[in-house]
């Protein structure tokens, strides 16, 4: 699956017209031919197309993902070095979003139909159309701008000389609009997910049999209906998990986040061929990690799916 | 008609559709409310919104107006947003169903393809697409399509697997109909109402896609899209924060309305299911 991967990016980035040899000549302002070519001879950028292929598979098991032409540094170094903030910054959205979302759902799936439950679908919609980078801009204006409270951009204050805890506080400052506004976008989905959960798990017998106990309405609620509509919830945690990294293109560049998404936007603009393949092969990785780690989760959450079931 | 009659009659698709036919007759009509070249410079910049009479919606730090960007917008939006969501499902469909009457070893590799462009984040192909071939509005629409095709074509094919084995189908192949007929007379017609359903999400999907590349600079210069103006609007957000509210405030409108759409679109298809 990830051999398709490589396979497909390389074509794509192989129909490009100019390569990074040209793109770093127009940027220093020109030169000759002849260093052209031996620009291009030291990249390896002179053979065919297939032997550059084998030649990236070759480096990419030992793990070489290559130069970056725009940063001059080996691209490995450079996303190692970025994708600690944006991990940081997904994470905590999803465990934010994931938190409230389930627990909002609850609110509107135990009562189906009701004015609660219409009032929360309507901002689930709402929030489920608003794009995220301008629900970013709309959230800094109103509380770094005018209200002044938090900081606009960057993931700590540049040069503040802060360590430790003063650091972290720092730090988490910095994250509170990027995170929330990541949140309250994915946050939509899992509350509509986890309702229409809670709704399909209402029908099913041993919610009627546990009712006919004679539980508690909300031991019934929180024990066995909201413990099912959870199940969707996490398969839904790895399916989005790449649409999550395309997002934070997105929102590390609105408030200036050094991070992964950051450095795929920077690969765009400097051309930088070797740097952007080496996002999408990253990134295919970290989302089969993801769905590995939600496979492994729901394993436990659900004891009717075995771990031996071939599910892949 | 009949489908178009039970779509309004359910609150969400009357809203969604009435959201829809408003923009639709925006789009058709931007040249006639505005016309002019939305890009030319039209008065003085950066004028209040709601100052002047003849600019509602103000203008931009060049002068140009907003309410002419915003309706001429409309029609990038939706254009690129149908356009790309119709390849999807074109291609989509045509893999599908492939994938799911040929079954061995054709289906097999069809869905190793489709699973590595679902691992791939469809943002960050449709970003390395666009900035490898050029922004124009075709290129994004390619864009936004190569990472949308799938979900439809897994749909296409599971729903194709479910068909397959039926009655009516076995019938047409007793009767010595021929496969190609089969598969788009039979198999198609039936296999296409969850497809369908599908759609609309990704039309909305594919409108905040556009809508995020041209905001990341990405989109094609000659049009205006509501994406470049907030994205313009942004330089001055500290002084003049309107100009990325009021394109942002029509995206966010015609993503609910496709929205609404599709669940009204849902309800209708679904009561049809349980009556037969």
């Amino acid at each position: 699956m990830l051999l398709i991967v490589i396979i497909l990016t390389f074509l794509l980035l192989e129909s490009a017209s100019g390569d990074a040899v040209d793109a770093y000549l127009l940027s220093i302002g020109g030169g000759d031919a002849i260093v052209a070519k031996s620009l291009r001879q030291s990249y390896g950028l002179d053979q065919s197309m297939l032997a550059r292929l084998w030649l990236y598979f070759t480096s990419l098991a030992k793990l070489d993902l290559g130069w970056s032409v725009a940063f001059g540094r080996p691209v490995l170094d450079l996303i190692l070095e970025r994708l600690p903030n944006t991990l940081l910054l997904m994470g905590s959205a999803t465990a934010l979003s994931f938190g409230l979302g389930s627990a909002l759902g609850i609110v509107a799936g135990t009562k189906p139909e009701s004015i609660r439950d219409r009032t929360l679908s309507a901002v689930s919609l709402i929030l489920y159309a608003i794009p995220s980078f301008w629900l970013g801009l709309v959230l800094s204006i109103v509380f770094a701008v005018q209200l002044r409270w938090l900081p606009t951009s960057g993931i700590e204050t540049i040069a503040s000389g802060k360590v430790g805890l003063a650091r972290t506080a720092d730090i988490v400052l910095h994250l509170v609009l990027p995170v929330g506004t990541l949140a309250l976008i994915y946050m939509a989905l899992f509350i509509r997910v986890m309702r229409a959960g809670m709704a399909e798990a209402w029908q099913l017998d041993f919610v009627l049999f546990a009712r006919s106990k004679g539980l508690s309405r909300t031991r019934i609620v929180l024990r066995h209906v909201a413990r099912n509509a959870l199940l969707p919830l996490v398969t839904m945690l790895g399916l989005q998990s790449a649409a999550m990294i395309g997002g934070s293109v997105v929102i590390e560049s609105i408030f200036a986040i050094p991070g992964f998404g950051r450095l795929a936007q920077e690969a765009v603009s400097g051309r930088d061929a070797p740097l952007l393949m080496g996002i999408i092969v990253v990134s295919a990785v970290l989302v089969i990690c993801v769905n590995l780690i939600v496979d492994l989760v729901y394993t436990a959450l659900d004891p009717r799916v075995g771990a031996s079931e071939n599910r892949a | 008609m009949r489908w178009l009659r039970n779509l309004a009659g359910t609150p969400e698709g009357a809203i969604g559709l009435g959201i829809l036919l408003l923009l639709a007759l925006i789009a058709l009509f931007a040249p006639i409310l505005s016309p002019g070249d939305p890009l030319r410079i039209a008065g003085q910049p950066l004028l209040a919104p709601f100052a002047d009479p003849s600019f509602p919606l103000g203008t931009d730090r060049l002068g140009r107006d907003v309410l002419a960007g915003i309706l001429h917008g409309t029609r990038t939006s939706l254009a690129v947003g149908i356009a790309a969501a119709l390849a999807a499902i074109a291609i989509g469909l045509c893999i599908g169903l492939t994938a799911g009457l040929a079954g061995g070893l054709v289906d097999e590799a069809l869905m190793r393809v489709v699973d590595a462009f679902q691992i791939v984040p469809s943002f960050l192909l449709a970003l390395a697409f666009v900035s490898v071939i050029g922004a124009s509005v075709p290129v994004v629409v390619v864009a936004i399509a190569l990472g949308a095709w799938a979900d439809p074509a897994r749909l296409t094919r599971a729903q194709v697997l479910s068909i397959r084995e039926r009655d009516y189908v076995a019938s047409a192949r007793v009767i010595g109909m021929h496969p190609a007929e089969i598969a788009f007379r039979q198999i198609l017609p039936n296999a296409l109402p969850p497809v369908l359903a599908l759609s609309a999400i990704i039309v909305a999907a594919a409108i905040l896609t556009e809508a995020a590349l041209s905001f990341l600079g990405l989109g094609d210069p000659n049009v205006v899209t509501w994406g470049s103006m907030i994205a313009e609007g942004r330089n001055i957000l500290r002084s003049s924060p309107s100009l990325s509210i009021f394109p942002g405030i029509a995206l966010v409108i015609t993503v609910i309305g496709v929205y609404l759409f599709s669940e009204g679109l849902n309800k209708v298809l679904a009561g049809r299911r349980s009556d037969a």
